[in-house]
């Protein structure tokens, strides 16, 4: 009779480099997550307009043709698309962080959502304010 | 592993990426599309200037930079960590996304500075 | 009158005579009101006895059935067998995210050891005598922790976890929810101590909101939101603990009183 216990070997399923092509949830989060390089490209640009602001009037003059170009205009219409998708779905899963409860009931998410919304409004409309000159 | 850090960096994470929802796409659309096709018009060098005369207007703007910027580097971060399986990596990403951040920060920070 | 039938397409595995799991395919019956789970009794009681999978309940309460169909975690016993109905065969796995013991078991010692470790359980730093009687909780008190109590420990949520699979270090959704669900209940006072263990990365920081643990729950309990909440009290928490560092003693009631 042998001494040493039988113990089955387990069977590891090894996680894929590109596990988050798989499924098409697993892509749409990654997808989801990439939109933070759009946030990081448009903080970045906001400091190059600073950078040529100072630098001169020329150097804004040149930037901005820089930026009325089609490519660079083209580029920025992406950029945008990633900043509303970061948007949408920053909006859509802040009620699952925000617990709100007034007079010992929850608000519900809908409320919660449609807060952040009219929070978006609001904001867009601030940022219309400062910066649009008619 | 333990890192105590953890809560200071997620909620600028969470900050910065509320802050950016709010406002990046009307900033994008506004200056970057708007602007230059000619449907919007924006103010011209000297109008800039005066808008970010108020030491406020700077930091606002600091902080908007700043904010958007941390939350890419730890939400970058955790993608290629997870995405990538780049586990072995832990420490040499954490410093460029946070240390990248940080950098083009301090760089905003001083142009923001000097334009005053 | 020939019975109709579904093919079912079931991924075996005997480490005493393989290396890797094997396909095998079975004809059952298809009945209408079958699940899964009834199939593969079927499976075991005429076709091939040696097939070996956990259940118990069959009626999604005891969280023992949890396999991969067709790709998705699911409740074996409350998946249906001929919901498809396009003849492709069903495929049956062992649940993905845990090493495989044999056919459709998989080992989930490890998620017993993160359970323990969130303290399930009510934490008290008082000894009441029974002679005090019960602790009373009104319905709102009860409702604040309710949905997070739920939890059948099915382990369907660490199959869909994503961060699971790649950290199989991360305490993951079920025992994080279990965790809020203590922090959360009127009658507990160890969030603090809860809280020091699982504000790490293999606790709640690990998790980066996929969402997918909440789409695959079969009772509801919406632990991505449990963790959500859990890393603002934590930051919360964090900063009062940095900014006003004398506080230890509020931050420890605060934490009991904000729901």
């Amino acid at each position: 009779m042998s001494r040493r216990r039988f113990h089955p070997r387990w069977f590891r399923r090894r996680t894929p480099i590109f596990w988050w092509l798989e499924k098409g949830v697993y892509v749409h989060f990654i997808v989801r997550e990439l939109t933070s390089l759009a946030v990081a490209y448009a903080a970045a640009l906001l400091v190059v307009q600073v950078a040529v602001l100072g630098a001169g009037a020329e150097a804004h003059a040149r930037f901005a043709a820089l930026l009325a170009s089609p490519w660079a205009v083209g580029w920025h219409a992406l950029v945008l698309v990633g900043l509303l998708y970061h948007t949408l779905t920053w909006l859509h899963l802040a009620p699952k962080a925000l617990v709100v409860k007034l007079g010992g009931h929850r608000v519900p998410d809908a409320a919660i959502l449609a807060g952040h919304y009219l929070g978006w409004l609001a904001a867009t409309a601030l940022v219309a304010l400062v910066l649009v000159r008619s | 592993m333990g890192r105590p850090t953890e809560p200071f960096f997620w909620t600028l994470f969470s900050a910065g990426g509320m802050l950016a929802a709010l406002v990046l796409p009307a900033v994008c659309f506004v200056l970057w599309i708007a602007a230059p096709l000619g449907w919007l018009a924006t103010p011209d060098r000297a109008g800039w200037l005066a808008l970010l005369a108020p030491p406020l207007a700077r930091l606002a703007l600091l902080a908007l930079v700043a904010l958007s910027l941390f939350h890419w580097a730890h939400r970058f971060r955790y993608t290629l960590y997870d995405g990538l399986q780049l586990h072995h990596l832990y420490g040499l990403i954490a410093t460029v996304c946070y240390g990248g951040a940080a950098t083009v920060t301090l760089v905003a920070a001083y142009l923001l500075l000097r334009l005053g | 009158m020939a019975d109709a039938t579904v093919t079912l397409e079931v991924q075996r595995y005997r480490p005493e005579r393989e290396d890797e799991p094997v396909w095998e395919r079975f004809e059952v019956p298809a009945r209408r009101e079958w699940m899964v789970l009834d199939a593969l009794n079927h499976v075991k009681d005429r076709l091939d006895g040696s097939l070996t999978f956990r259940w118990s309940c069959r009626m999604g309460v005891c969280g023992s059935c949890g396999m991969t169909v067709d790709g998705e975690p699911k409740l074996t016993c409350a998946t249906p067998l001929a919901a498809r109905g396009d003849g492709r065969p069903v495929r049956v796995e062992p649940l993905r995210g845990f090493p495989v013991i044999r056919d459709l078991v998989v080992e989930i010692r490890s998620f017993l050891g993160k359970l323990k470790r969130t303290r399930p359980w009510l934490i008290r730093d008082d000894d009441v005598p029974l002679a005090a009687g019960e602790h009373l909780q009104t319905p709102a008190e009860l409702a604040d922790y309710k949905q997070y109590s739920m939890c059948i420990n099915c382990l369907l949520c660490y199959s869909a976890c994503p961060i699971h699979h790649l950290e199989p270090d991360f305490a993951g959704p079920a025992a994080l929810a279990l965790a809020q669900r203590y922090n959360l209940d009127s009658r507990d006072r160890g969030a603090a101590e809860r809280m020091e263990e699982l504000s790490r990365h293999s606790g709640i920081w690990g998790c980066t909101f996929v969402g997918e643990c909440s789409e695959v729950c079969p009772k509801g309990v919406d632990p991505a939101g449990a963790i959500q909440r859990y890393k603002l009290a934590a930051a919360a928490d964090w900063f009062q603990s940095i900014l006003l560092p004398w506080s230890g003693q509020a931050r420890a009631k605060r934490r009991e009183v904000a729901r």
